[in-house]
C-alpha cells in the first residue's frame, strides 16, 4: 500500500544521484569536448566556445515550451513553420514601412497566436491528437509563409537588429544570456510553481487530473502558446543572424527540437523529464553538430546523425524499462 | 429524479436531433459527397479552362493518382492502427534511387528485377520502422520523423548528391511507368491490383480484421490473443513496400531520381486517407473512401496550376483539406456517438 503514495521529493541517495540521466548527458558532454578538442586545438579556447554556443543557441529557445508539450505526452510540429512564418511577416512588414520595433512585436504576437490556434484546436477537438493538429497547421503555417513571400528573401534589416544574432555583452554573445534567462524562468517554471507541478500532473494522468480540479485545458492551451512564443523569439535570432529569412528558413528544426529534448531524458509517454536534462542536451548536440562541422561531414550525414540520435535516445529508456520489466517477471 | 434526468436528456437529445442526424449521415454519405465533390469540381475547372476535361489530362491525372493512391493503402493500414508514418517520401525516394543507380550501371537487367529491388530496399526500410515501434515501442511519429532524416540522408549518400536522369535509364525501365496493356496505362493497372489485394486483404482475412480491432482498441486486441507487436509490425512494413514500389513507379515515370524526390509527399498520402474518413484515432477506415480522397487530391494538383494557381499556394491548400478533413472526421465522429447515446436511451 505504502508503495502506492507518490513521494513529494525522492529519496536521494548517493548511488541514485551518480545515476540519474542527466549525469550521463554530462560524460557525453565531456567525450564530446573531448574529441572536439582533438578534432582542432583552437577547439577550447574560450572565445571559440563562447562563439560556437551562437551558432545553435537559436533553436534552443523552443527546446524550453516542448519540454512542456513533451511532459503533457503530446508533440508540436508546428513550431519550424511557426517560425518560418513569423520570421516572414515580420521581414514583410519592415520592408513595406512598417517600423522594426513594430515588426519584432508582430513577429512575436504572430508567433503567440499560431501557438494558441493550435493549442484551442487540441482542447476543442479532443477526438484529433496533437500530432495530427501540428501536422496540419505546420503545413498551413509554412503555406502562409511561401504566399506572402513566394520564392524571394527578404531583408536589408536596420543595424540594431543584427545585434540580437551577433552582439556582445561585456564579452558574452547576447544570444547566450537571453538563452540562459529563458533557461531560468522555464525552470522554475516547471520546477517551483503550482503550474509546473499541474503539468507533471497531466502528463502522468490527465483524467485523474481533471477530476483534481486541475483547469486541464487551460494549461494545455498555455503550453502552446508558449511555444508559439518562443518559436517567435527563435524567429527573431534567426532572422538577425542570417541576415535575411525566407519561407524555407528553419527546415527540419522540429527533428532537432524534439530530439534535444528526448535526449534531455523527457519521456514520449508524458509526465517524467527535467528542464536540465533538455537543457544539456542542447549543449551535447550543438556542439557535437560543431565538431562534425569541423570534420567536414556533410549536411546530408548530420541528418542522418541527427535521425539516428533521435531513434537512439528514444529508443534507450523504452529499452531500459523492458529489460527492468523483464528482470521483475 | 432519474425520470427528469432522462426527459431532459431526450429533450436535449431533440434539440440536437437535426445535428446529429446530419452529421451521422455524412459518415453513411462520405463516399457519395466526395464522389459529388470531385464531379462539382470537375465542372468548376473545366469551366475556367475547357483544357482539363480531355482525355489526355484525365489520363495525365489518373496515372499521377496512381502513385498516391497506392501509397494511400499503407498509410490506412498505418493509420488504422493509430500511428502515422511520415517516412515515406524519404523511404520512396531513397527505393527510387537505388533502383535508378541499379539499372543504370546493369542497362540490361530486367525491369520486374528492377522493381523488385526498390520493393525490397522499401521492405526493409519499413521493416526498420516496424521494429522500431512494435518492438522498441517508440511513437510512430516520433520513429519515423527521425527515420525520414536518415533514410533522406542515405538517398543523398548513396547518389553522391547527384541525379540519375533520363538517358542513364534504359528504355525498358522508363516502360514501367509509361507502358500500357490494353490500352490501359501500366500504373493504374498496378494501382487497381493493389486496391483488389489490399480489399481481400482487410475484409477477407484475419489479419485483416485484426489490423482494425488493433486501432479501436489495443488493449482488448491484446486481451483477446492478438499478437499486437507482429501486425503492428506488419503494418509498417507493408507500407514500406508500397513506398518502395511507389519509388520505382515515381522514377520510372519522371525519368529522373533526386535527392529531394518526393519530398514532402507524405502529407499528399495522409491528406488522401483523412479525406477519404480514415480516423486518425484508429480502428475507422474503408479502401473505397481512401480512393476517392486520392482522386480527389490528384485532381485538385492538377487543377489548380490549369486555373492559375500560383504553385505557392498549394501548401496552404493541402494543409487546409487535412484540418478540415480532421475537423469533419471529427464532428461526424460526435454525432455517430450522439445517435448511439440516444438510441441506447430507448
Amino acid at each position: 500500500m505504502e508503495q502506492r503514495l507518490i513521494a513529494n521529493k525522492k529519496e536521494l541517495t548517493l548511488k541514485g544521484f551518480f545515476l540519474q540521466w542527466e549525469w550521463l548527458l554530462v560524460l557525453l558532454l565531456i567525450g564530446v569536448f573531448v574529441m572536439n578538442s582533438n578534432l582542432s586545438e583552437y577547439f577550447l579556447d574560450s572565445a571559440n566556445l563562447r562563439d560556437a554556443t551562437m551558432g545553435f543557441l537559436d533553436k534552443a529557445f523552443i527546446v524550453l515550451p516542448m519540454v512542456f508539450i513533451i511532459l503533457l505526452g503530446d508533440i508540436d510540429i508546428s513550431v519550424a513553420s511557426i517560425v518560418a512564418l513569423s520570421s516572414v511577416i515580420m521581414a514583410d512588414l519592415y520592408n513595406h514601412g512598417v517600423p522594426m520595433e513594430l515588426a519584432v512585436i508582430i513577429c512575436l504576437a504572430i508567433g503567440t497566436i499560431c501557438g494558441w490556434v493550435n493549442g484551442l484546436l487540441i482542447v476543442k477537438y479532443k477526438e484529433l491528437s496533437a500530432v495530427i493538429v501540428t501536422l496540419a497547421t505546420m503545413i498551413i503555417y509554412r503555406g502562409i509563409a511561401y504566399i506572402l513571400l513566394e520564392d524571394q528573401a527578404s531583408g536589408k534589416f536596420p543595424s540594431w537588429f543584427k545585434f540580437l544574432g551577433w552582439g556582445y555583452v561585456g564579452g558574452i554573445p547576447f544570444i547566450l544570456i537571453a538563452f540562459v534567462f529563458f533557461a531560468v524562468v522555464f525552470w522554475i517554471l516547471l520546477h517551483k510553481t503550482t503550474f509546473g507541478r499541474m503539468v507533471y500532473a497531466m502528463g502522468n494522468n490527465a483524467t485523474a487530473a481533471r477530476f483534481s480540479g486541475i483547469q486541464v485545458d487551460k494549461i494545455k492551451i498555455i503550453v502552446f502558446t508558449l511555444a508559439g512564443l518562443m518559436s517567435a523569439i527563435t524567429a527573431l535570432f534567426l532572422t538577425s543572424r542570417m541576415g535575411s529569412t525566407r519561407p524555407n528558413i528553419a527546415m527540419g528544426y522540429e527533428l532537432e527540437v524534439i530530439a534535444m529534448v528526448v535526449l534531455g531524458g523527457v519521456s514520449t509517454a508524458g509526465g517524467k523529464g527535467r528542464m536540465i536534462g533538455a537543457i544539456l542536451a542542447v549543449f551535447l548536440i550543438g556542439f557535437l553538430r560543431y565538431g562534425l562541422g569541423l570534420v567536414n561531414v556533410s549536411a546530408q550525414m548530420l541528418l542522418i546523425i541527427m535521425g539516428v540520435l533521435l531513434i537512439v535516445s528514444v529508443a534507450i529508456p523504452q529499452l531500459k524499462q523492458r529489460f527492468a520489466y523483464a528482470r521483475r517477471k | 429524479m432519474k425520470q427528469a434526468a432522462t426527459n431532459s436528456a431526450a429533450l436535449q437529445g431533440a434539440g440536437h436531433d437535426k445535428s446529429g442526424s446530419l452529421s451521422a449521415n455524412i459518415a453513411k454519405f462520405r463516399e457519395l459527397g466526395l464522389l459529388l465533390f470531385i464531379v462539382i469540381l470537375s465542372v468548376g475547372v473545366q469551366l475556367r479552362n475547357p483544357s482539363f476535361l480531355t482525355w489526355e489530362n484525365i489520363s495525365d491525372i489518373a496515372t499521377n493518382t496512381a502513385i498516391l493512391s497506392i501509397l494511400a493503402v499503407g498509410m490506412m493500414l498505418v493509420i488504422i492502427t493509430r500511428g502515422i508514418d511520415l517516412s515515406i517520401g524519404a523511404t520512396l525516394a531513397l527505393s527510387g534511387m537505388v533502383s535508378a543507380l541499379t539499372v543504370s550501371q546493369y542497362p540490361d537487367l530486367h525491369p520486374l528485377l528492377a522493381v523488385g529491388v526498390g520493393v525490397g530496399v522499401g521492405l526493409v526500410c519499413g521493416v526498420v520502422i516496424g521494429f522500431l515501434v512494435s518492438w522498441i515501442n517508440i511513437l510512430p511519429i516520433i520513429a519515423t520523423l527521425g527515420m525520414m532524416n536518415v533514410f533522406r540522408g542515405l538517398t543523398f549518400e548513396t547518389s553522391g548528391g547527384k541525379w540519375v536522369s533520363a538517358h542513364q535509364m534504359p528504355e525498358s525501365f522508363k516502360a514501367i511507368a509509361t507502358g500500357s496493356v490494353f490500352g490501359i496505362n501500366n500504373l493504374i493497372l498496378i494501382a487497381i491490383a493493389i486496391y483488389i489485394v489490399a480489399y481481400y486483404f482487410v475484409s477477407h482475412t484475419r489479419t485483416g480484421r485484426r489490423v482494425y480491432a488493433i486501432g479501436s482498441n489495443p488493449e482488448s486486441a491484446e486481451i483477446s490473443g492478438i499478437r499486437t507487436g507482429r501486425i503492428l509490425w506488419l503494418v509498417y512494413s507493408i507500407m514500406g513496400g508500397l513506398s518502395g514500389l511507389a519509388g520505382v513507379l515515381w522514377v520510372s515515370k519522371f525519368a529522373s531520381a533526386q535527392g529531394d524526390t518526393a519530398s514532402g509527399y507524405e502529407l499528399s498520402v495522409i491528406a488522401a486517407c483523412v479525406l477519404g474518413g480514415v480516423s486518425i484515432a484508429g480502428g475507422v477506415g474503408k479502401l473505397s473512401g481512401v480512393i476517392l480522397g486520392a482522386v480527389l487530391l490528384g485532381i485538385l494538383n492538377n487543377a489548380l496550376p490549369m486555373i492559375n494557381v500560383s504553385p505557392f499556394w498549394q501548401n496552404f491548400i493541402q494543409g487546409s483539406i487535412i484540418l478540415i478533413a480532421v475537423l469533419v472526421n471529427a464532428l461526424v465522429k460526435r454525432g455517430i456517438d450522439r445517435n448511439n447515446l440516444m438510441r441506447r436511451k430507448i
